[in-house]
């Protein structure tokens, strides 16, 4: 009886301090309850958390050829695996399985700095746009109707393909550059929106200046769906970083351990080790698959008109 | 000398593809320092409108802005972006209809309250802070220093309401614009808000401009009420003299619409007929006449004029109380 009692009280005490939802407590709640959002952030914290560690997870050094693996390489048969190696070797005597894991790695790191400098450059572009409106608005987003009647693969291609000698930069520079015009888009149309709401009124009426305006009252209200789409945006940037290698327009350093360059070299071996081609494979699907499920729970979460 | 003078003011809205809609056609009326004047009309009938075009508020395209609005000699219609900006929230203040959309939901009502303390009277944060839990008290809200740093959907209805006109009055205008503050509220709430507002003023010495459409409000509040229809002033009146004898049946008809407590059981409520898109134009004619229970010929043929009446103004060939004509 007494334990109900202070159950009870204890219950009142927490709704007492939660002192009402906000939207990101809501957003959150509704996240926890939904198993896509869960598997999502799960593999993605998963991911960032190997791709950081993987230098010390990786059983062996993933640059060097090791002689045990070398000594049954022949063009017809790829060694399987044996003590040490969990996966055998690839086609050059590398250790498989620390090559997988580390490559993680170059997938965050393309895949994180494409989004951010697409983010980056589509929000300095779309808040310029949003903020100032006119010929400036109508300049910006013309140019933004260029780069978007392109496809996308093909743009970071070309891109891709003026740089001779392909580094990592070339990949995060084309795959960036993709992302650009729907980071501008979405967030001149929110700021747009925001331009015309009640708050932004009332605080012309009080007559704040109007870098405050634009700073404080229309761009953090302005952020919610340029958050979001920066988590899809993180899957699709994988993804093309990931075809541009396929492609053998990434990184010009054939043995770097790179999922989309692992799965192109591995191409011609199919029937000799399958695996090779396979694990990348799963690897960037996987990946790509964690992230866009929390980007569309995140989606779904932040939109008011999906509230329950 | 009045502290705001509104001349012959217009606003007609032109898009392209559609025909340009005079919303405020031909509006004057004064504001003497400390004085509590009321608008009243329904929707549509331009009040919300004027209140924008004085304030400056209103887009420079699409939306063309006649006539003259003096605040102090100066001429607000003529001023600067930038000069308007400076006068915004310092001279003249607003309050508008819907409390939880007019804050920034992203921001403490802390911020939002010094924000305009910092711009307009110069101060540090440190003091506009202090100011800040002053004026939240002053408005009653319980706990001031807490509430500063929390955010609007923290706030009941009611404390949203009570903080905007916090912010409204936080630099002491001279002239504060009230667009509906209560409508969003619940009728409770309505009461305090207003009582607060009128102890606001009466304290501070500053101007009010109600806008309404509840006459309810008017009679708690206003010293002088101005009666719009179609976008032009169809009645001025003392509030007494408003709600003893009104003249316009316009007017009549909005007060014989208020359900009363000692009206007889199964009495009717008396509607005002039709609805404002019945409207007709002002040119050659009186708008109201397709709703107006006393309409005659005159009224559909000839514009009436706003004309000194018993004390107040009035646009009308046949006001209540007056024999005249056939029906």
């Amino acid at each position: 009886m007494t334990k109900l009692l202070t159950r009870k009280a204890e219950r009142i005490d927490e709704l007492a301090e939660s002192g009402g939802t906000s939207l990101a407590k809501d957003a959150f709640r509704r996240m926890r309850r939904s198993p896509a959002a869960i598997t999502g952030a799960v593999i993605t914290i998963l991911f960032v958390l190997l791709a950081i560690f993987s230098p010390w997870l990786a059983p062996k050094d993933p640059y060097v050829r090791y002689d045990e693996l070398r000594e049954n390489l022949t063009p017809s048969h790829i060694p399987g695996p044996m003590p040490g190696f969990l996966l055998g070797s690839d086609q050059n005597g590398f250790d498989f399985f620390s090559r997988l894991l580390v490559a993680s790695q170059q997938t965050l790191i393309v895949g994180v700095g494409a989004t951010v400098i697409g983010a980056a450059i589509g929000m300095l572009i779309g808040g310029l746009a949003g903020a100032l409106g006119g010929w400036v608005d109508t300049l910006l987003m013309r140019f933004t109707d260029i780069l978007l009647a392109l496809p996308s693969l093909l743009l970071a291609v070309s891109i891709a393909a003026m740089f001779a000698n392909g580094t990592q930069w070339t990949v995060i520079i084309a795959v960036s550059v993709v992302s650009v015009p729907i980071f501008a888009r979405l967030l001149r149309g929110s700021m747009l929106a925001q331009r015309s709401s009640d708050h932004v009124l009332a605080a012309t009426a009080l007559g704040v200046k109007r870098t405050t305006i634009v700073f404080r009252h229309m761009l953090p209200n302005s952020l919610g769906p340029v958050i979001v789409q920066a988590t899809l945006t993180l899957a699709t940037s994988i993804l093309e970083a990931a075809a541009l290698s396929f492609l053998g327009l990434g990184d010009s350093d054939p043995d770097r351990a790179e999922w989309g360059l692992m799965l192109a070299k591995a191409q011609g071996l199919l029937d000799v080790k399958p695996e090779l081609a396979f694990y990348p494979a799963i690897a960037i699907i996987v990946v790509a698959l964690g992230f866009t499920l929390l980007g569309e729970s995140l989606r779904e979460a932040l939109d008011p008109k999906n509230r329950r | 000398m009045a502290l705001l003078e509104v001349r012959d003011l217009s606003v007609v809205f032109r898009r392209k593809g559609t025909r340009p809609f005079t919303a405020v056609d031909g509006v004057g009326f004064d504001v003497q320092p400390g004085q509590t004047v009321g608008l009243v009309g329904e929707s549509g009938s331009g009040k919300s409108v004027t209140a924008l075009a004085i304030m400056g508020l209103l887009p420079k395209r699409g939306a063309e802005v006649t006539g003259s609005v003096k605040f102090e000699d100066t001429e607000m219609l003529r001023l600067s972006d930038k000069q308007l900006r400076d006068r915004r929230g310092r001279d003249l203040g607003m309050v508008f209809q819907d409390p939880l959309s007019s804050l920034n939901p992203v921001i403490p009502i802390g911020l939002q309250i010094t924000e305009v303390l910092e711009r307009h009277r110069g101060m540090s944060r440190k003091q506009a802070s202090v100011e800040a839990v002053d004026l939240l008290g002053r408005v009653g809200i319980p706990d001031p220093n807490r509430r500063l740093s929390e955010y609007p959907h923290q706030l009941s209805g009611g404390m949203r309401q009570r903080a905007l006109i916090a912010i409204a009055l936080a630099c002491r205008p001279r002239l504060l614009i009230a667009d509906e503050p209560t409508t969003a509220l619940d009728v409770t709430i309505q009461a305090q808000i207003l009582a607060l507002l009128s102890e606001l003023v009466r304290d501070t010495g500053t101007a009010l401009i109600m806008i309404t459409h509840d006459l309810g409000v008017v009679a708690g509040l206003c010293d002088e009420v101005n009666v719009m229809y179609g976008g032009r002033v169809v009645e001025r009146a003392e509030r007494h003299a408003l709600f003893a004898s009104s003249r316009h049946p316009y007017t009549h008809g909005l007060l014989a619409s208020i359900p009363r407590l000692d009206a007889p059981r199964g009495e009717k409520l008396l509607p005002i007929k039709g609805s404002v898109a019945d409207n007709i134009p002002w040119e050659h004619a009186c708008a109201f006449a397709p709703r107006c229970p006393n309409a005659l010929e005159v009224c559909r043929d000839v514009t009436p004029e706003l004309s000194p009446d018993n004390g107040g103004m009035l646009r009308c060939h046949n006001p209540v109380g007056q024999m005249s004509g056939v029906r």
